[in-house]
């Protein structure tokens, strides 16, 4: 899983079966320190909460759709989570050692 | 199966219900260093700055968290004591 920033939403009336009531997020994929990294996707909101703006973890390839209420549905990448706070204690240190320099 | 190190744990609360799990965000050890990083599952109760075992699969990550389905591929299987390269 990674971390990603929710950058908007996707609106689809058609769709595939088994899409029916899906919400599409755009999602920014985020490195370990939460600064983009790589092309943004397209992916299925599973936890129905997440918003523009928010950090979120996800999900890709054939787990994305285990995540959806039906099986085998075509999605290949679903926010599975909401973030409150990813803690990395040896970067906290780092930065603040940095600080002092 | 990938060799990592804990960097970190990611707290959240809304979640899918498989996942309201402790989670881990290890770095992926490569021979030139880290090659990204994951969010874990953790079953090991491994802690930060541990160097882990990471399971990267599907199927076999359902088995150990015995479902069947579920939206779950990273798991850490194993601490690493050492390893031994020629």
């Amino acid at each position: 899983m990674q971390l990603g920033r929710v950058m908007g939403s996707v609106v689809a009336s058609e769709k595939v079966d088994g899409l029916d009531g899906v919400r599409f997020l755009v999602v920014q994929p985020l490195d370990r320190n939460s600064r983009p990294s790589g092309a943004t996707v397209v992916a299925a909101d599973a936890v129905h909460m997440a918003g523009e703006g928010e950090l979120v973890y996800f999900v890709a390839s054939r787990e994305a759709a285990e995540a959806m209420p039906e099986r085998f549905v075509p999605v290949d990448h679903a926010v599975v989570g909401i973030v409150d706070h990813v803690h990395l204690p040896d970067e906290r240190r780092r930065a603040a050692h940095e600080e002092e320099e | 199966m990938k060799v990592g190190t804990v960097a970190g744990t990611v707290v959240s609360t809304v979640n899918t219900p498989l996942l309201d799990r402790r989670l881990l965000l290890c770095d992926i050890e490569g021979m030139q260093g880290r090659e990204g990083y994951t969010i874990c599952v953790d079953v090991v109760d491994a802690g930060v700055g541990d160097t882990v075992l990471i399971l990267d699969e599907g199927n076999s990550a359902r088995q150990i968290l015995g479902v069947d389905t579920g939206e779950i591929r990273a798991v850490i299987v194993g601490i690493i004591d050492q390893i031994d390269l020629d």
